[in-house]
């Protein structure tokens, strides 16, 4: 395939710099730089209105920033764009496909609209849908419905696939099965850029990730890198009666050893830690001395998650 | 990834658009009985409630008396009367119940109780009037001569049938086309296809091509059986009525395209389609004439497309008018079509 597109190839898929998306006085989107590598599966994470869809209907010529430019393909969104969209795969949210319609038909609607791709039963098998080829949309499952959107964006064999939250509200399984999809696309080269909420998700899909919230981007790498950023591996959580937590302050615990980071709510502490062996004994000393006795004591690897609440203060899920 | 030996054949764009349509139609056993059923049933219930007979029997009573007996044999004479006889009580139960329409006294001069403001009432009135004052010794200084009218053409369900044709040009025009566009926005459906690569007039195309596609089954289903079970006359070009009927039904899909063009719920579409199809269904002279509304309302009624539509349809079909004497008729409905569809694009909410 060849596309005349710009005299040089450009290094990135995607870039956008400044971009900056009002709704009244709300602002979805302000001032957001990023861009997506060539080959690699670029994750946006953030909680429910962080401006993450916002951010990829810009990409995806869905909708026009108000600041900012945007360069998809080493192209940019101009007249129908029609040239552009046969490259790019478009998965949204939610789609509700004509219910009376058969699996295979919808799939060949949108073959249909690109000048090349996949055959619809290569698609099909793709997503794990052979058997419901001749099955009405109506019949589906919510996992199967959504692995139909995904086929649907995979049938023009795009150079960029958009994933906006593919797996939220799906059972484990049909969430993995997913994920095995995207894996399949990672290791065929292609370039996919995807929004999630879930930490798991991110974690095992993305090359990079960066982390949304307010509409910027607030931390930017690697999934072990930004762990890495927290400065210790683990986290351990416990809380303590009222009584008890009138006694114990933040500078106790910061001078526990092994201790990076201490994150009080309410009764409850997060402590991020490097050596989890070496860190609650001591905490448990520690309060013992004050006559305080712990509860809910556990530990975890550090995830996205608490690189998350470590920038925040506040969980993904809260929103 | 090669294309497999089992291939799925692969339409252009517009075509697999436009089946997708037709496919989703067929399969909607409601749509097919509004679409194709409903009209038939319409015309059929309405054509046998109004089918021609001999006129029925005008009630008339007797207050019961000593002329009774000469005066039930007197109206019992001629077939336009049937009388009985009823105590004065009886009679005039009977007469605000509506069971007869008129009630001659006992009197030795009869007098006539009847209400002048109904004309089943009037005519009784001068039937018995007639029938009495014949029993009673007048002669007629002359016998008419009798012209009636039955012939197919003149009949009600000759005149229901172009409305109701009319009627379903506009419904499913409307509905077909609003009802989908709006689903389809709602479930980001139409989102989904603005990202693909297809043309929007691809995305529109396909819709006013099911709906002509869809025209000639349903306009053919309703005018065969007018025709072959009913006798409705076709005097007409049955090119012409098949260009009116292509005309009325893109006008309506202009009228639909706008009517869906910005709401997102099928509550908001639904509101606005009756909004603009009751007033037509009432003004536009499905059911009975325009000519009934006052001078004042008519260049609102004849403004109306559905009354241009239906105009046409009757000119063609029941008085064979050609082409010419129709042209302002269907150039009114091609401007309702054509500002429609101009301000629709313009005003489109694709997302």
């Amino acid at each position: 395939m060849t596309h005349v597109t710009h005299s040089s190839a450009p290094k990135n898929a995607l870039q956008c710099n400044g971009l900056v998306k009002r709704y009244g006085d709300v602002a979805a989107v302000s001032g957001l730089d990023l861009d997506v590598r060539y080959g690699e599966c670029f994750g946006l994470l953030g909680p429910n209105g962080a401006g993450k869809t916002t951010t990829v209907e810009i990409f995806e010529g869905l909708r026009v920033p108000d600041a900012g430019d945007v360069e998809v393909l080493g192209d940019r969104w101009r007249g129908d764009g029609l040239a552009l969209r046969a490259r790019l795969g478009i998965q949204l949210q939610e789609t509700k496909f004509p219910e009376k319609l058969r699996v295979s038909e919808v799939v060949t609607l949108f073959r249909s609209f690109y000048p090349g791709g996949l055959g619809v039963g290569d698609v099909l098998s793709l997503v794990g849908l052979e058997e419901k080829a001749g099955a009405h949309v109506r019949t589906l499952s919510g996992g199967q419905k959504q692995r139909l959107s995904l086929g649907c964006a995979l049938v023009g064999d795009p150079e960029l696939l958009f994933l906006d939250e593919p797996t939220t509200g799906l059972d484990p399984q049909s969430r993995r099965q997913t994920w095995d999809i995207v894996e399949g696309l990672k290791t065929r080269g292609r370039t996919v850029l995807l929004t999630t909420h879930y930490m798991e998700e991110a974690a095992r899909l993305c090359d990079r990730v960066a982390v949304v919230d307010h509409g910027k981007v607030i931390a930017l790498g690697t999934p072990r890198e930004l762990i890495a950023s927290l400065g210790a591996e683990h986290v351990v959580e416990f809380a303590v009666g009222e009584v008890a937590s009138a006694v114990i302050d933040d500078g106790v615990l910061r001078a526990l050893p092994s201790v990076e980071d201490v994150a009080r709510d309410g009764g409850s502490w997060r402590l991020t830690v490097r050596e989890v062996h070496r860190a609650v004994p001591a905490l448990l000393t520690a309060l013992a001395e004050r006559g305080a006795e712990p509860t809910d004591l556990s530990t975890h690897h550090a995830t996205l998650e608490d690189v998350f609440m470590a920038l925040t203060g506040r969980r993904l899920r809260d929103g | 990834m090669a294309e497999r030996a089992v291939a799925y054949r692969i339409r252009g764009p517009l075509s697999e658009l436009t089946l997708a349509r037709i496919r989703e139609l067929t399969r909607e056993p409601e749509a097919v009985f509004w679409v194709f059923v409903f009209p038939i049933l319409l015309t059929a219930i309405l054509g046998l409630a109004f089918r021609s007979r001999p006129p029925d029997a005008l009630p008339v009573a007797i207050v019961a008396g000593p002329h009774a007996d000469a005066r039930l044999a007197a109206l019992s004479a001629g077939s336009d009367l049937e009388a009985r006889v009823l105590s004065e009580e009886e009679a005039r139960l009977a007469l605000t119940r509506g069971r007869v329409v008129l009630v001659v006294s006992a009197g030795d001069t009869p007098s006539y109780a009847y209400d002048p403001t109904q004309p089943e009432s009037r005519t009784a009135r001068l039937a018995v009037d007639a029938a009495l004052q014949r029993a009673a010794g007048r002669t007629d200084a002359f016998t008419a001569g009798r012209g009636e009218v039955t012939e197919p053409g003149a009949r009600y369900v000759d005149f229901l049938v172009p409305g109701l044709l009319g009627m379903n040009l506009m419904g499913t025009g409307m509905w077909g086309i609003g009802f989908s566009l709006v689903v389809a926005r709602n479930g980001n459906l139409l989102k989904r296809l603005v990202a693909a690569p297809v043309r929007r007039s691809h995305l529109l195309g396909a819709q006013l091509t099911s709906r002509l596609i869809f025209l000639i089954p349903e306009a053919g289903a309703l005018l065969l059986f007018a025709y072959f079970a009913l006798g409705v006359p076709l005097h007409g070009s049955v090119l012409l009525l098949i260009g009116i009927s292509l005309l009325g039904a893109l006008a309506f899909s202009g009228l639909g395209l706008l009517t869906a063009a910005r709401p997102r719920t099928i509550e908001g579409v639904s509101g606005i389609m009756n909004l603009v199809m009751v007033p037509m269904w009432i003004f536009s002279g499905i059911f009975f004439s325009t000519e009934r509304f006052p001078a004042g309302m008519q260049p609102f009624v004849q403004a109306l497309p559905l009354t241009a539509l239906n105009d046409a349809l009757r000119g063609v079909m029941l008085e064979g008018t050609g082409l010419v004497p129709l042209l302002p008729e269907l150039a009114l409905l091609a401007a309702w079509g054509t500002v429609s569809f101009v301000l629709a694009l313009k005003f489109f909410r694709w997302q």
